[in-house]
Formats: structure tokens, C-alpha cells, sequence
């Protein structure tokens, strides 16, 4: 498979860039040990996100923030097979409410009639967008394309405008409280440089996360996702693959077992900027009225 | 979007715990205030430049302060935003069309040093006529008057770029009123520089102001109506919470104001107090819409709704 | 797995992705669970139950590898007439004396062997025998009677069938609360994936081995496997996941009371008065196997021990060693600590005011010493409990009054030293030392060398007899450096062995003597350093060599893979598949090969039977696959080593809501117990009172913290993954008991109550058990008063009671109430508990019998 029409790096302007690298990250097979996360902190220094008990699960940081660029999610999924159900009937008799962990049903094919238990898990990150919000918006220069396709924030140039953090569709980019910077993964641009391969990918034991040119990754995830469907994981989806998304397509894709929104992501984004002329357009013409009502309050006001 | 879809039930979603999928900005009020400053700036600009083509010295004086005074706040709402203040001056760095808040900056750094100039020209009278600052006593009608009209010139891009700021963001509320905030801020420039003059100037002087900020008012209750309504699920946050509060106590403001100024156009203090209502009602307008924005980004259903909506439309 | 070994479970995962098939069987869902193909959720205690099952399901459908098994296997041996099984006895097997609550397991022998074994069981449960004789098999006659038809009505297998017939799907249902549809597809899975063409893997961990049944929890699973042929062969066999890194080199050179290195026992104040008496009871003369070279292994040992000091005249140094008097297992030592009996205490490395059963028992016997050395990385609750355990809050300890003196010294972590790591599959890989530690921080070896150095200068000039040993012993490593680090390499190089005349280093254990002419740290070591080269340190890469790996590390023994890999063929020495090969016999070349090292003498034709009277190596034949067992074979019935029973038994834990169904017997009737007033436990029925505590708990790991967690809990990164202790209970108890999600609560037992922020979800599932639901609590064991994020200790829950094989404590199962809210604290706390005590009528006057009558 090859790339077709818009490339993120020779588009910025680089002549011989190389091929475009990114993340595979199959959930399929995370086990949620979050290694992801340690890894990346070690590398990156980054600080940490506070000792807070959420019970989302095991799921303790939250989400993606400026000092979280890889976040594990997870979903407990719970629908009770008739031979369990009985069971819970008999010991919830009494009981006046049924308690329980924000969990979502299960979606309507799963496949495995006889799984009553799913738990979800997912290694987020920054999807470097081929279309980036962020990069689009920001008024520095900070957020710049590097050579290999991916997005990353000069930490000494960002003045802390902010204005990145709405416009990024998926919710990543996060200004440091303390700091008053906006941080995101950068891809680990100071480990590809060198050949080596991002913290996270390292770390990962089960290979969830993959790290590869960007072709060869979506073939990879193309051919997975036929084997999990021939084995009856009808709800194996891929996730931000698509180049005809409102992005361009991610730099850092997902093989996701259930909805988008199931994990936190969005259904189908669209980068902001997509609009931009539009706006724009609709700008000036507000721009135009204004002038002409000043105009015409003075005109019609002439002594 | 027709009147029977934006009262379609929303359907059932799914989310993370009920986490926002989309970041809210981080901006603090000073952000909000800003909106109300640049658009306070704008205004007043366009007053004092027309003030000043049709011979009234009173509202153009008022127009030119009024408009470096906000610039003046402006900026300090700005800079005092940033994470790293120390750093402002790197958004001239660059020139981005894709980024609304770098055209911002471009329109900002032509537009206030022009008011700057046009406003200091307001202090000739009172200066030496001869010695070193006698040229200045010279050049500076001139000076001023070219400045003022450029200022005036850049003013309606000043007063709408921000709309497209706000509307250039994954925000939901934000994003979807991108047709009609344009027309929203536009207004609500036009009544609050109108409603400077209407404080500054005389009645009869200030003719023109009074028609600029009713005009501006009508223009903007009828966009904001547009933004309250006709958006779906995504006009929500503009008519709950805190921001429903903001936008109907603007909506009282602007309507009380607009109403004063046309009824009491012979008492210079009632037209004043006309004036000080329709800069409220300004001020909570952008609040207001600051705040609805905030609450669409803060309920994953804003972005999670309308996208799934659109996958099944597809 | 995934929770606690996340990094080998890729391995799992990639035999996933090749169509493997994963089973997980836990009280709960967990990390495992969601990769798992099929989770089934078991009452925590029921296991050998649940085996029970599946060892009926196979004899009953006749489904085991019969090949296999009458090679392989004792199943065709025929027992002696004496044995009475439990289906007989109630519960009990024959032999039972309620006195000392032990066996005489004479009428368990093998027909014709009556009385040839001389047990003092009692003395066996105090030394923890089971753990020596797991690896080199309790004496047996070498010749036995068999039935290869396995007709004969007193054969093993037959009297396993008979066991093991009350093990229907409907009890396993009623006692596991496992449903008979998921039940029977685990069996059709386990069975149909085993025989010539497939193998099937057990992997367990923890969770199996601490309970007062632990030891035949893993019996039954080598049963089953023994019975589907998946013992010595590739993708099959049972791996034992360890507690955490080098445990397993912790028992080869062991920090057990009752061993030496090689598992060689500790010599008994009576039973081994001579040294001669000790190398027999190794040896067993008459057995089979390598046993049969005892002496020279404990020869070479002592010679690495006391150098030049040990010589035949003085047998060797023998006179030196220490001898067992009885029980000195830690939960032993801990209760004497209490009872004032002992005065110093190292730790190293071990926070047992957090880890270990009992904790308020484990920190009021530290605080009754007169000294304490705490070797560690940071100031772990072991270290400080005499300030700030919970102790302190209710007022038993007084910080200022506390007698013990304890002395801090950190400790180098394992990248700031080098030496070998030990792991489960008994493959020893050397570690580089890669930063020097910094400051005071040193390594074990550089404390122990000087420790020793140290002590023996002040020892120079005595004449005391009590100092010999210490004045005997060969002290003399190198040492470079700075600090005057000792070299480990040095250390290897004595383990591995050397002749004393040259030394040279020796090539593996069968060049070891008994003349002194060699030395050997650990026989089943040696051959780590042959050829002068640490083989523990080679990593050449897999992709460079087969799939065996064989040059990655060193395996003892022998580098040798897969242990009992000759019955990877049959009895011809044919692979029993193309697929399954591993080793085989080559009739050209008249020699074992294949892809291992043959865990069968090269040249011993398969056909060879042993002339009669024959003994140790020579008396193996050539299809005796299980060369450390006494007569050879693989053992489907125990006839002796274990204290409670040749065959494994469904016993209730002996903390349980549910009266054993199955028999009168209600727990383990060999149980170790140490009936003391500030030991009592739950009462269990038919003991009165048991629905004070009606709740099973159990507790596990979290993959984000460590053990005790002091090299977790000290660290930002990881203790913002799991920032407090919580207990996980089902919807339903959450409404049983008032629980909110994330509100507090607090699990009371008879010794303690905790404190724990509460997670309510499904993966918690109340199961029916004996026809009414039984609800199952989880808490994580992490948690201390020390370090960045600190909670309540559930280990302070557990009382001890122990496994009498091998002296395992019972901390994955117990009853426990649950309650919402914040424990108290102070001396309000003490009463609160003693309230329950009270309740349940644990008054210190009556402890349940070890029989139940």
C-alpha cells in the first residue's frame, strides 16, 4: 500500500524528507500494564500527574494532559450470561439498588456469545494528525512538522497562548499549570532522530503499540483486523486509518474493539481549520456590514 | 438546520466516565474580557474616524480615547493571559493565515499603534505652538487624522477576527455558530463604540453614535437569536448554566439600552446611562459566549452527538 | 500473569496470535482475564476441587495418554493392602494419629514395601521436608509390582479413579461455583489439546501455593498432567511463576532454614548425628538416580564451605554445620520473637511488616529484639515500624520504651552491582553491574564478605569451641575497588566448583568427588562456569540460534531446558510426533539427541532394564523418564514425602464459610497451626459462629506496585497509577453492605480491621456455593505507612496458619467482614476488633481441633 495525495512532510516544505513514521497501537492485545506511560515519563522527564484514586476502572491519570502523553483507558463491560444471572437475581433480592462501575453495554455483535465480560484497554496518544489543529493554529511557530510527518512543540518558543489546546479535535494538547507551556508526545523526536524507537513502543511487552513507517503500519493493522474478523471479533475496527477522515488521517492510528466515544475518542473528527475559508468568508462579510452601518450612521446623520 | 431539527431529541451516546473528549480552552477571563476590549476598540474607532470626517471634535475625541483605552486593556488582557508573558512578543514570530490569533496579532500591531497616534493627536490643543514640540503641534492633526482613519479602516477586521478565533477550535458551540458569531461580535462592536460616544459626547453630537449602537444592538440580539437557537443540540450551552444566565442578562441590557437611546435622545444622562447598559450588555454578550463554549467542550454529548449524528447522515 | 509477570506474558500472547487457546481460572477478572479466550471465575480455596474434575473427566472418558502413562507414570504400580483411601476414612487416609495430627504413611507404600521407610512426619512438617524431597524424590524401593492392564483393583490407577469419582461436574458446580457448560469446556479444551500431537501448558503462580493445601493444589495439576502426557515436553509441562526475581535462585542456594545449596538438606540434631547418617538419608541407598552421588556433592559443598579446614578426618567440617532442632521457619521465629527468644534480626531485602502474614504479629515480635539490621533501598515499614505502624496508633508500641535497636544500612540495587539472577525456569543470567550505588549504598555480597571478615578478626584469637565454625570457614575472595567490592565472578567460579588441586574450574556435577579433591558450591550449579567461561552471561540472540535458545544463559541442570525431556518420545526413544520432536534416540549413532541436552545418560539404550539389585544411576532403565524419582517414574500416587496425603483431597481452607460437602474432614487434618491467643482464627464450621466473618477474601497484585511496596510506592511514576488502597466487591455486596464506589470501608478478620477506598464493579461476581451465594472480597497487598502514597497493610488480615509440606502460609483465602466507613483508630480500633473476636468466640480458650470430629 502506498501513500496517496497529501504527505504531512513534503508539504512543510522539507525536499528530501524521509517516509513517514508513526504508531500502530492494537488494543487488542495491551494489557493494560501501562509501561507506556512510565517509559515515556522516564524519557521525557515528565513530571507527575498527581496521586489521585479516579475508579475509572483501573484507570487512575485521567486522560491525555501535558504531563500525561500516553494514557491506558479502561472499560469494564459487563452483560451477565444467563447462568451468572440467575445467581446475581438471587443475591441482589432485597437489595434496593443495583451499584455499580460507570460501564458501558455491550455493543450488539461481539461475537463470543459465551464472553459476559469484556475489559477494555488502550494505550492513547497523540494522533499527529496529517491535518493538525494545533500546528494550524498556532500563532509562534512553536508546534512545527518535523521531517518524519510528526507534530512536536518547541518547548522554548511556545509562549503559552493556549490557543492550540481547543482546537486539537481529539483533546490532547494541555498547558502545564505551572509552567504555562502547552506539551505534547513528541513522538519521541529525539529517539527516531537516531534511529531508535519512541519510550513507549520500546517498553510495550505484547507489542501493542508498533512503531514503522506509516504504509507499512496500516497494512500491518489491515491484515490484523482480517484475522480478528475471521475469528468471529466482529467489533475489531480501525481507528483514524482513514485518509479521507476530517483529519487526513492519524499518524498514530488504533485497531479499537468497540466505539470511539467508548474510549474517549472522538466519533469523527474534523480539524477545525477544514472550515477556515468559510469562516473567513462569513468574517468579512460581517466586516463589510459593519463598516456600512458606520458609514451609513453618518451618512444619514450629516449636519 | 430547520426549526423541527434543532427540537430532535438527542439521542443516547456513549462516552469515557462521561469525560469531555475535547480539551475546554484554558483561556481565563481575561480572554473573555479581551473580546469586549477589542471589540470596545473597534467600535470606538469607526466612531472617532466618522466623528472626525463630519466635524464632530467632541465624539472623535471621545472615539480616539475611548479607543487607545482599550487597546491599552487589550493588550494587558493578552499578555497576562499567556502562560509565558515574558514571551508575547514571540507571536510576531510569524504570519499564519491558517491561525486566526496570528492574523489577530498582525491586525492588532497595525491597529494600535494607529489608535495610539490618532488618540495622542487629540493632545495638540495642548501644546507649545513653537520650539522642538511646536512641529509636533503641527504634524500631529494630520498625523492623527491619517491614523484614525487607518485605524478605523482595520477596525471591522479587528472587531470580527475574533469570531473566527473562537470558531477555529474543536470547541463545539464555538464551532458551530461559525456562520453567525462573525455577526454577533460585529454588532456587538458597533453598539458598544456607539454607546462610548453616547457616554463621551453631547446628544446632538453624538447622533450617529446613537444610530451605530442600535443598529449594532438589532444586529446583534438577531445573531445571538441565531446562535441560541437554530444550532441543534449545540445551542444548548448558550441558553443553560452560566451562560444562558450571561446571554439573557445581555440580551436585557442590550434591548433596555438600545430602547434608552432611541427614547431619551434629548437627556444627555439618560443617553449616557443608555450608553453604560449597552456596554454591559456588550461585555456579558462576550461572556457569555466565552462561557457557552467552555460548557460544550466540558459534556463529551456536544462533541460526541452531533459527530455520530453525522456518520449516520453519511 | 498479565497483572504480575507483564513482560513474560508476551509470550502468552504470542502463542495467542498463533492459536493457542488461554484458559484463566481466578476468583477474579482480572488483566489475565480480558486476553483471556475463556475466564473462569472460581470460589478462592476450591481449586483441587476444580483439578478434581477434570482428573475424574479423563479417567472416567478414559481420556488420558495411555502410552505415556504406563511408561511414564506409576500408574500400573500396585499399591499396598493397608491403604485406605479417603472416600473410605471420611476424609482421612489410613494411618491418621489425631496425637501429633500427622501420618504414619507406611500403609501407603507400594505393595511388598511395608516398613522399609522410617518417618518421623512431625519432625518432616517442622523441617518443611516437602521442600527438599520436591526435587529429589522421598525414598522408594527401586523395583515395584505393576499391572500394565491397570485392572488390578490396588493399583494407582485404580485408586485413583476411585478417588477422584466424586469429583463429578455437579460438585465441582456446587463447591467452585463453576457452571457445568464452562466446566465441560475446559476439559474438552485441556484434553483435546494433549496427546501425541499437542501439549497444553499449566501456568500458576501464587495464588495456588499459599494455602494449607497448596502443596496438592499443584499435586493435582501434575496429575493431570502426567495422565494427558504434557510432562517433559514442549509446550507442555508446569511453569511455576515465581513471587519476584530470583526466587527461584533463593531455593537453589537457598535462604530456606532446611536447605544447603542443591537442596541438600539441612542436617536434623537427631536424625543425622553423623555424617554418614546424613549422606545416607540423601542418598537412599538402593534408589535410582543421581541422589545416589550424595556424598561427593556434600563433600565438594563442604569443601567450598571450610577450604582447607575441612579434611576426612573431621568429616569434612560436618561438626560445623548448624543443625535443625525443629521448627525455625520465619512465622515460628516471629512468634518466638514475641515470646522474647530471639535477640538480632536481619532483613534483607524483605518488609514483613507489610509482606508477611500477620502483621501486627510480624511488628510486635520486631519490636520485642534487642537489634535489627534492615538492608534496603529506602526506609521501608520494616525499617520504621517502631514509630509508625499501626501499632504505634493503638498504643502497643511506644516509640520511646521500644527496646529494639535498629540499624539502617541501604542497599545497592541490582543495576549498581553484578551477579546472576536465578529465574523460574532455573535459567541463572548474569547481570553487569552498570552505575556505581551512590553514597553508604553497598551490595549483598560487599556485607555479607565484610560481615564475615569483620566478625572473624574479632574471633581471631578465640578458643571458644562455639567459634571453630566461623574461624574454619574459607574466607578468601577478591576484592577490588574503592569499596573493596568482592568479585562476584569470584563467587561463581567456587559455585560452578574447581579442583582444589589445580583450580581448575569442573565441567558439571558428575566430575564432583568424595575424596575432597574437588569443591562445588551448589552441585546442580556446576557447570554455570565450565571451560573457565560464565555461561550465565552468553546472550547470543534467539534469531542467531534454534528455538530452543541454548546459548542464551545457562539452565541447570546440565543447561538442560526442558527437566524430564526423555519422555518427549516413547518407550523406543521414537518422538511420539513430527511436531511435538525434542529429543530421541539416534540407534546409528547409539546416542540420545535432539534439541535439548537428553535428560537421560547419552550412550543408555532405551531398551536397557537394570539387572536386579542394581542402584543409583545404573538402576534407571531406559524409559525411567523422571530420573529424580526413586523408582523412576513420574508419581500419579505419592507413597511417601508428603505429610497430608499421597493423593490431593478437597479440604476447605481453613478460614471458610461452606462446610466441606464431600467429607466430614473439614480442612487439612496435617495443617500447621500455632494455637496462641494472639493467633486465633476465624472460626470455619462446623465450628460455631463462622457467619461473623461470611465473606471469602483473597489478595493479589497489581502490575503498577511491587510486593510490599517499597520500591514502588517510593516512586512518582508508579504510584500515580495506583494512588490508594482499595477493595474491589461485586454490585451486589456493594448493595449487601452499603458500599459506594470510591466511598470508604473497612474488612475486619479476626486480628485486624483495614481501611480501603472502595471499587465496586462486575468483575467481582457472587457465586453459589453449596446452594447459597457466597461473596468474594479482593485487596491488593501493596500498602504501607511509608512512602508517597500509603494505605493500610492487608496482609495484616491473614493469621498463620501453614502448609505442612513446605511451611507456605494460608494469604489467598480467608473470611473477613466488610463494613463502610473508616476503621476506628487508637485504642477504639483494638476494641472494635476484639468486639468481633468476641462475637465469633475466638476467646483464646478453644482452638478447633486439627481432626474434625
Amino acid at each position: 500500500m502506498t501513500t496517496t495525495g497529501y504527505d504531512p512532510a513534503p508539504a512543510a516544505g522539507y525536499p528530501d524528507a524521509p517516509p513517514r513514521m508513526g504508531f500502530f497501537t492494537d488494543t487488542s492485545v495491551c494489557i493494560g500494564c501501562k509501561a507506556c506511560e512510565v517509559a515515556c515519563k522516564e524519557w521525557n522527564a515528565v513530571p507527575d500527574d498527581g496521586f489521585d484514586l479516579l475508579g475509572m476502572s483501573y484507570d487512575n491519570t485521567g486522560g491525555l494532559s501535558a504531563n500525561t502523553w500516553r494514557h491506558v483507558a479502561f472499560v469494564e463491560q459487563a452483560a451477565p450470561s444467563a447462568a451468572s444471572l440467575d445467581v446475581l437475581r438471587e443475591a441482589a433480592e432485597g437489595a434496593t439498588q443495583f451499584l455499580g462501575m460507570p460501564s458501558s453495554t455491550l455493543p450488539g455483535e461481539t461475537g463470543r456469545e459465551d464472553r459476559d465480560l469484556r475489559w477494555l484497554m488502550m494505550s492513547d496518544v497523540c494522533k499527529h494528525c496529517t491535518h493538525a489543529g494545533c500546528l494550524d493554529v498556532c500563532p509562534t511557530g512553536a508546534l512545527f512538522r518535523t521531517e518524519f510527518g510528526t507534530v512536536v512543540v518547541q518547548e522554548d518558543i511556545c509562549n503559552g497562548c493556549g490557543y492550540c489546546i481547543p482546537a486539537c479535535p481529539y483533546g490532547v494538547i494541555d498547558q502545564r499549570r505551572d509552567d504555562g507551556r502547552a506539551w505534547k508526545c513528541t513522538l519521541c523526536y529525539d529517539r527516531i532522530g537516531d534511529g531508535l524507537t519512541p519510550a513507549c513502543a520500546q517498553a510495550c511487552p505484547t507489542e501493542s503499540i508498533q512503531y514503522g513507517e506509516l504504509d507499512e503500519l496500516r497494512a500491518r493493522a489491515a491484515s490484523r483486523l482480517a484475522t480478528l474478523h475471521e475469528r468471529g471479533v466482529t467489533e475489531a475496527r480501525l481507528y483514524g486509518h482513514d485518509q479521507n477522515d476530517g483529519v487526513g488521517g492519524d499518524g498514530a492510528f488504533f485497531l479499537l474493539l468497540d466505539e470511539p466515544e467508548v474510549y474517549g475518542l472522538p466519533p469523527d473528527p474534523v480539524v477545525p481549520t477544514r472550515e477556515l475559508p468559510s469562516m473567513w468568508k462569513h468574517a468579512g462579510v460581517a466586516a463589510v456590514t459593519m463598516a456600512a452601518a458606520a458609514v451609513a450612521a453618518f451618512l444619514g446623520w450629516r449636519r | 438546520m430547520t426549526r423541527e431539527q434543532s427540537v430532535v431529541p438527542r439521542a443516547e451516546f456513549r462516552s469515557y466516565y462521561g469525560r469531555p473528549v475535547v480539551k475546554p480552552p484554558v483561556w481565563r477571563h481575561d480572554i473573555a474580557a479581551y473580546l469586549f476590549t477589542g471589540g470596545l476598540a473597534a467600535g470606538s474607532a469607526l466612531v472617532a474616524a466618522g466623528a472626525d470626517l463630519t466635524g464632530r471634535p467632541a465624539l472623535r475625541t471621545t472615539g480616539r480615547v475611548t479607543a487607545l483605552a482599550a487597546t491599552l486593556a487589550s493588550t494587558y488582557f493578552l499578555v497576562n493571559d499567556l502562560g509565558r508573558p515574558a514571551r508575547s512578543h514571540h507571536m510576531l514570530r510569524v504570519a499564519k493565515p491558517t491561525s486566526p490569533m496570528s492574523v489577530g496579532t498582525w491586525i492588532l500591531a497595525t491597529f494600535g499603534p494607529a489608535a495610539g497616534v490618532a488618540a495622542v493627536a487629540e493632545a495638540a490643543p495642548w501644546l507649545p505652538p513653537r520650539g522642538m514640540l511646536g512641529f509636533a503641534t503641527r504634524a500631529l492633526p494630520p498625523a492623527g487624522r491619517a491614523a484614525g482613519l487607518t485605524a478605523a479602516a482595520v477596525a471591522p477586521a479587528l472587531a470580527t477576527y475574533t469570531a473566527v478565533l473562537l470558531a477555529d477550535t474543536s470547541t463545539p458551540s464555538w464551532h458551530a455558530a461559525r456562520r453567525r458569531l462573525p455577526f454577533v461580535f460585529a454588532g456587538s462592536a458597533l453598539a458598544s463604540g456607539g454607546a462610548a460616544g453616547l457616554i463621551g459626547a453631547d446628544p446632538v453630537q453624538a447622533a450617529p453614535a446613537r444610530a451605530m449602537a442600535v443598529a449594532g444592538a438589532a444586529l446583534e440580539i438577531a445573531a445571538a437569536h441565531g446562535v441560541e437557537t437554530r444550532m441543534g443540540l449545540l445551542s444548548e450551552p448558550y441558553r443553560q448554566g452560566r451562560a444562558g444566565r450571561l446571554l439573557r442578562a445581555a440580551r436585557l441590557l442590550t434591548v433596555t439600552g438600545a430602547v434608552a437611546a432611541i427614547a431619551a435622545r434629548r437627556s444627555r444622562a439618560a443617553s449616557a446611562l443608555a450608553g453604560l447598559a449597552l456596554l454591559g450588555g456588550s461585555l456579558a454578550t462576550r461572556f457569555g459566549v466565552f462561557e457557552a463554549g467552555k460548557q460544550s467542550a466540558e459534556d463529551p454529548k456536544y462533541t460526541v452527538v452531533p459527530q455520530r449524528e453525522r456518520l449516520s447522515r453519511s | 500473569m498479565a497483572e504480575a509477570h507483564p513482560v513474560g506474558f508476551q509470550w502468552v500472547m504470542e502463542a495467542k496470535r498463533r492459536g493457542a487457546t488461554v484458559i484463566h481460572v481466578d476468583p477474579r477478572f482480572t488483566r489475565t482475564s480480558a486476553l483471556a479466550d475463556e475466564f473462569v471465575a472460581i470460589r478462592a480455596g476450591s481449586d483441587i476441587a476444580f483439578l478434581g474434575g477434570i482428573v475424574n473427566h479423563i479417567l472416567a472418558n478414559e481420556l488420558d495418554f495411555r502410552e505415556y502413562v504406563l511408561a511414564y507414570t506409576n500408574a500400573a504400580t500396585i499399591v499396598s493392602e493397608g491403604f485406605q483411601d479417603t472416600e473410605a476414612l471420611d476424609g482421612l487416609f489410613s494411618g491418621y494419629d489425631p496425637e501429633t495430627g500427622t501420618y504414619d504413611p507406611s500403609t501407603w507404600q507400594y505393595e511388598g514395601h511395608n516398613g522399609q521407610t522410617s518417618h518421623d512426619t512431625h519432625v518432616h512438617r517442622e523441617t518443611a521436608g516437602g521442600l527438599r524431597q520436591e526435587s529429589h524424590g522421598p525414598p522408594v524401593p527401586a523395583e515395584t509390582e505393576r499391572d500394565e492392564t491397570l485392572q488390578h483393583p490396588r493399583c494407582v490407577y485404580q485408586i485413583l479413579k476411585r478417588h477422584f469419582s466424586r469429583y463429578t461436574p455437579e460438585v465441582v458446580e456446587r463447591l467452585c461455583g463453576v457452571p457445568p457448560e464452562q466446566f465441560a469446556k475446559v476439559c474438552d479444551a485441556w484434553t483435546r489439546n494433549s496427546g501425541r500431537d499437542r501439549t497444553t501448558a499449566l501456568v500458576y503462580s501464587v495464588g495456588w501455593t499459599q494455602h494449607s493445601v497448596g502443596v496438592q493444589y499443584i499435586r493435582t495439576g501434575a496429575i493431570i498432567q502426567l495422565l494427558l502426557g504434557n510432562m517433559g515436553r514442549p509446550g507442555g509441562g508446569i511453569m511455576a511463576l515465581r513471587g519476584h526475581a530470583s526466587i527461584q535462585g533463593s531455593t537453589d542456594i537457598p535462604t530456606l532454614f532446611n536447605l544447603l545449596p542443591g537442596y541438600l538438606p539441612m542436617p536434623h540434631h537427631q536424625r543425622h548425628e553423623t555424617f554418614d547418617q546424613w549422606v545416607d538419608e540423601i542418598r537412599h541407598p538402593g534408589q535410582k538416580g543421581f541422589w545416589a552421588e550424595a556424598r561427593a556433592y556434600a563433600v565438594s559443598l563442604l569443601k567450598a564451605y571450610f577450604g582447607e579446614n575441612a579434611t576426612p578426618d573431621n568429616d569434612w567440617g560436618y561438626g560445623y554445620l548448624p543443625r535443625m532442632t525443629g521448627d525455625h521457619g520465619t512465622y515460628q521465629q516471629v512468634l518466638n520473637m514475641i515470646d522474647g527468644k530471639v535477640k538480632g534480626y536481619f532483613l534483607l531485602g524483605q518488609n514483613p511488616a507489610v509482606g508477611s502474614a500477620h502483621g501486627r504479629a510480624q511488628r510486635l515480635g520486631m519490636a520485642n529484639l534487642d537489634w535489627l539490621v534492615v538492608r534496603d533501598l529506602y526506609l521501608i515499614e520494616s525499617a520504621t515500624f517502631w514509630k509508625d505502624s499501626p501499632e504505634v496508633e493503638t498504643g502497643e508500641i511506644v516509640p520511646e520504651e521500644c527496646r529494639t535497636e535498629v540499624f539502617f544500612l541501604p542497599a545497592a540495587s541490582h543495576v549498581e552491582k553484578e551477579g546472576t539472577f536465578t529465574q523460574t525456569q532455573r535459567m541463572l543470567q548474569w547481570r553487569e553491574k552498570a552505575v556505581d550505588p551512590p553514597g553508604d549504598c553497598r551490595s549483598e555480597l560487599w556485607f555479607f564478605y565484610h560481615l564475615g571478615r569483620l566478625v572473624r578478626e574479632r574471633l581471631r584469637d578465640s578458643t571458644l569451641e562455639r567459634d571453630e565454625a566461623v574461624r574454619a570457614l574459607a574466607w578468601d575472595y577478591p576484592t577490588r575497588g574503592p569499596d573493596d567490592e568482592p568479585s562476584a565472578e569470584a563467587v561463581l567460579k567456587e559455585i560452578n566448583g574447581y579442583d582444589v588441586a589445580t583450580g581448575a574450574p569442573l565441567p558439571g556435577y558428575t566430575a564432583l568427588k568424595a575424596d575432597g579433591s574437588t569443591a562445588c558450591g551448589c552441585w546442580i550449579y556446576s557447570g554455570v562456569f565450565a571451560d573457565g567461561v560464565n555461561q550465565a552471561a552468553r546472550r547470543k540472540p534467539g534469531r542467531e540460534q534454534s528455538w530452543v535458545a541454548p546459548e542464551w544463559g545457562w539452565v541447570w541442570p546440565a543447561n538442560r531446558r526442558i527437566l524430564y525431556n526423555r519422555a518427549s518420545a516413547d518407550r523406543e526413544g521414537r518422538p511420539w510426533s513430527e511436531r511435538k520432536a525434542y529429543v530421541w534416540w539416534d540407534p546409528d549413532k547409539g546416542e540420545w539427541t535432539g534439541h535439548d541436552v537428553p535428560d537421560m545418560e547419552k550412550t543408555k539404550h532405551p531398551a536397557y532394564r537394570p539387572p536386579p539389585g542394581a542402584s543409583g544411576a545404573a538402576a534407571l532403565a531406559g524409559d525411567d523418564a523422571f530420573i529424580m524419582q526413586g523408582d523412576g517414574k513420574g508419581w500419579l500416587y505419592v507413597p511417601s514425602g508428603l505429610i497430608d496425603g499421597p493423593l490431593p483431597t478437597h479440604y476447605e481452607p481453613v478460614e471458610s464459610p461452606v462446610r466441606n460437602p464431600l467429607y466430614t474432614q473439614q480442612a487439612n487434618p496435617t495443617r500447621k497451626v500455632y494455637d496462641r491467643a494472639d493467633n486465633q482464627l476465624n472460626p470455619a464450621p462446623p465450628e460455631p459462629h463462622s457467619e461473623v466473618f461470611p465473606y471469602v477474601f483473597t489478595t493479589s497484585r497489581l502490575t503498577e506496585h511491587h510486593t510490599a511496596g517499597g520500591m514502588s510506592r517510593q516512586l512518582a511514576y508508579l504510584s500515580e497509577l495506583q494512588p490508594e488502597m482499595f477493595v474491589e466487591v461485586s454490585p451486589d455486596l456493594a448493595a449487601e453492605r452499603g458500599l459506594v464506589h470510591l466511598g470508604w470501608a473497612h474488612v475486619v478478620t479476626g486480628r485486624a480491621a483495614v481501611e480501603a477506598r472502595v471499587l465496586v464493579t462486575s468483575r467481582l461476581r457472587p457465586l453459589r456455593v453449596e446452594g447459597r451465594v457466597i461473596h468474594q472480597v479482593w485487596l491488593p497487598y501493596h500498602w504501607g505507612t511509608n512512602g508517597l502514597v500509603t494505605g493500610d497493610s492487608a496482609n495484616d488480615l491473614f493469621g498463620i496458619t501453614l502448609d505442612p509440606n513446605v511451611l507456605i502460609q494460608e494469604t489467598k483465602v480467608g473470611t473477613c467482614d466488610i463494613r463502610p466507613g473508616r476503621r476506628p483508630t487508637g485504642r477504639a480500633l483494638l476494641d472494635y476488633v476484639a468486639d468481633y473476636r468476641r462475637r465469633a468466640g475466638l476467646d483464646a480458650t478453644h482452638y478447633p481441633p486439627l481432626e474434625t470430629p
